[in-house]
């Protein structure tokens, strides 16, 4: 029956088993922490290309693409910052989210102890390392109820460095010439790439959200750094400007870890969000190189797709 | 390309120059924010004679520990090295060290500092924790393990061949003020500001 959300009976075993769900988790997680997305990979290599033989950048580069493939071949985390796992699943409505976020933080907890990735949750008031890699809000997972009947996990694992060099800017900002339209936003895009310089483990990628409010802005602008660097975005006008600012930024001459080069930027994704009359905020989120994306897309079947 | 042998002396620090690439052999210890607060806090003589001469590495690495009580590092990049700018200048004078590693560079305060006491700062490539990871021949100990937790423990550690480049040396040069003047103007042409 198409489009039902019927489940055959041991797949609606596996949709309510925490244990199950885990595992899955945990695969994803060890693909994205050890695995370069290929799209990724290939922008890389394209930076390659356009950077002189010999310079600190063409080594900077060189240096990424030989990590990347150790890391692959050993399935282990190619950076030490293995970051805030951010989640985002989709559901049927059958399937709870208290399941799911469990499962998210139970397998967090296993990849830890595996070394898939590292201690990182810090309790804020103490200072003290939870030493199981889980807090408040580590991992985050975004839940959404929709239509189909499949599950849709896609992890980011976003490093502290890069996350400390996203940036939120409210326009209009007079210093940079910036009002309330996309002239405005390409601006403040282009400052934020300038004030990252090598700080955030360049080449990066730049997640962009116009509009929203600053916590919504900055979920958004995360959220487009799920997708792959070659798509296009369909609305026209935000394809144009995410090009030409991969372009411009890469004019800036600040090149892979800021040793100065072409390569500044891999990528911008810009997605949009509605405001209130009163704001009209820019939320930049920046990614490293080390763009850590990986998923799941689990049919009615039990059937298991890997997404990159 | 510079080979550094560590520990070392000033004359070895005062040779390099920005730009230059340097492979570090010897033994280094790590050490990010909380540890330079807590450097900072007081004298630590338990802790003085492997800074002394040597370098710190900017770094929380992923390591195992293994059946017989030793540890692997599985996973070792550099972290932002911004974060101790308030720090760094001050420890380098208290302790003797003749460098440090991370990534991003520092700032006016660690530049001077450098110069002063004769000592540099080193990039290494952020995110090439595996081929990093693979330079540290020996985890010698751990100081401060229990408290910190990993990533912020002071590991002391014996590398062979870890690649990096000046980057900010002795002299009061910084590739990054370089980098960041230069990127200031495009900006500016491209903004028509």
């Amino acid at each position: 029956m198409p489009g039902s959300h019927r489940l055959v009976p041991a797949m609606m075993k596996m949709m309510k088993d925490l244990e199950q769900w885990t595992t899955l988790v945990v695969d994803v997680i060890a693909r994205a922490t050890s695995q370069l997305p290929p799209d990724v990979t290939a922008a890389i290599r394209q930076g390659r290309t356009q950077e002189a033989e010999g310079s600190l950048a063409a080594m900077a580069l060189d240096s990424v693409l030989k990590n990347a493939d150790i890391a692959c071949a050993e399935k282990a985390p190619m950076c030490q910052d293995t970051g805030v796992p951010l989640f985002w699943i989709h559901h049927p409505a059958d399937v709870s989210t208290g399941l799911l976020s469990k499962a998210c933080t139970q397998a967090v907890r296993r990849a830890t102890a595996k070394n898939l990735l590292r201690e990182n949750a810090v309790d804020t008031l103490t200072g003290r390392n939870t030493g199981d890699g889980a807090a408040p809000s580590i991992p985050t997972v975004h839940c959404e109820e929709w239509d189909r009947s499949e599950v849709k996990i896609q992890l980011l694992l976003k490093g502290g460095g890069c996350e400390n060099t996203s940036a939120q800017y409210s326009l209009p900002d007079s210093k940079l010439g910036a009002d309330r339209n996309l002239d405005g936003a390409r601006r403040v895009v282009l400052d934020a790439a300038y004030q990252a310089q090598g700080k955030g483990c360049g080449p990066g990628i730049l997640g962009v959200c116009l509009g929203g409010d600053r916590g919504s802005g900055y979920v958004e602008a995360k959220y487009q750094l799920l997708r792959h660097l070659d798509d296009h975005n369909p609305i026209p006008e935000l394809d144009a400007m995410e090009r030409r600012l991969v372009d411009e930024a890469n004019q800036l001459g600040i090149g892979p870890m800021g040793f100065g080069g072409k390569t500044t930027v891999l990528g911008v994704k810009i997605g949009t969000l509605g405001r209130v009359p009163a704001s009209y905020f820019v939320s930049i989120a920046y990614l490293c190189w080390a763009a850590r994306r990986a998923g799941a897309l689990v049919a009615e079947s039990g059937e298991i797709t890997w997404l990159s | 390309m510079a080979e550094l042998k560590l520990p070392c002396d000033e004359s070895a620090i005062r040779h390099l120059r920005v730009g230059e690439t340097a492979l570090l052999s010897g033994r280094i210890i790590t050490g990010r924010d909380t540890a330079h607060h807590w450097l900072c806090g007081a004298f630590r003589e338990e802790v003085a004679p492997f800074l002394q001469g040597s370098i710190i590495y900017h770094c929380g690495p992923v390591v195992r520990k293994n059946p017989d009580g030793s540890y692997t590092f599985v996973a070792a990049g550099p972290t932002t090295s911004a974060r101790e700018e308030p720090y760094q200048a001050d420890v380098i004078e208290r302790y003797g060290v003749r460098g440090v590693i991370g990534k991003g560079g520092m700032f006016d305060k660690t530049r001077k500092g450098l110069q002063k006491c004769g000592a540099v700062y080193l990039h290494a490539v952020g995110g090439t924790a595996q081929s990093l990871a693979k330079t540290v021949v020996r985890v010698e100990r751990v100081f401060k393990l229990e408290e910190f937790g990993v990533p912020e423990a002071m590991w002391v550690i014996e590398v062979k061949d870890f690649p990096t480049v000046v980057t900010m040396d002795s002299h009061g040069g910084s590739l990054h003020e370089t980098v960041a003047q230069a990127s200031r103007t495009a900006l500016s042409k491209l903004l028509g500001l």
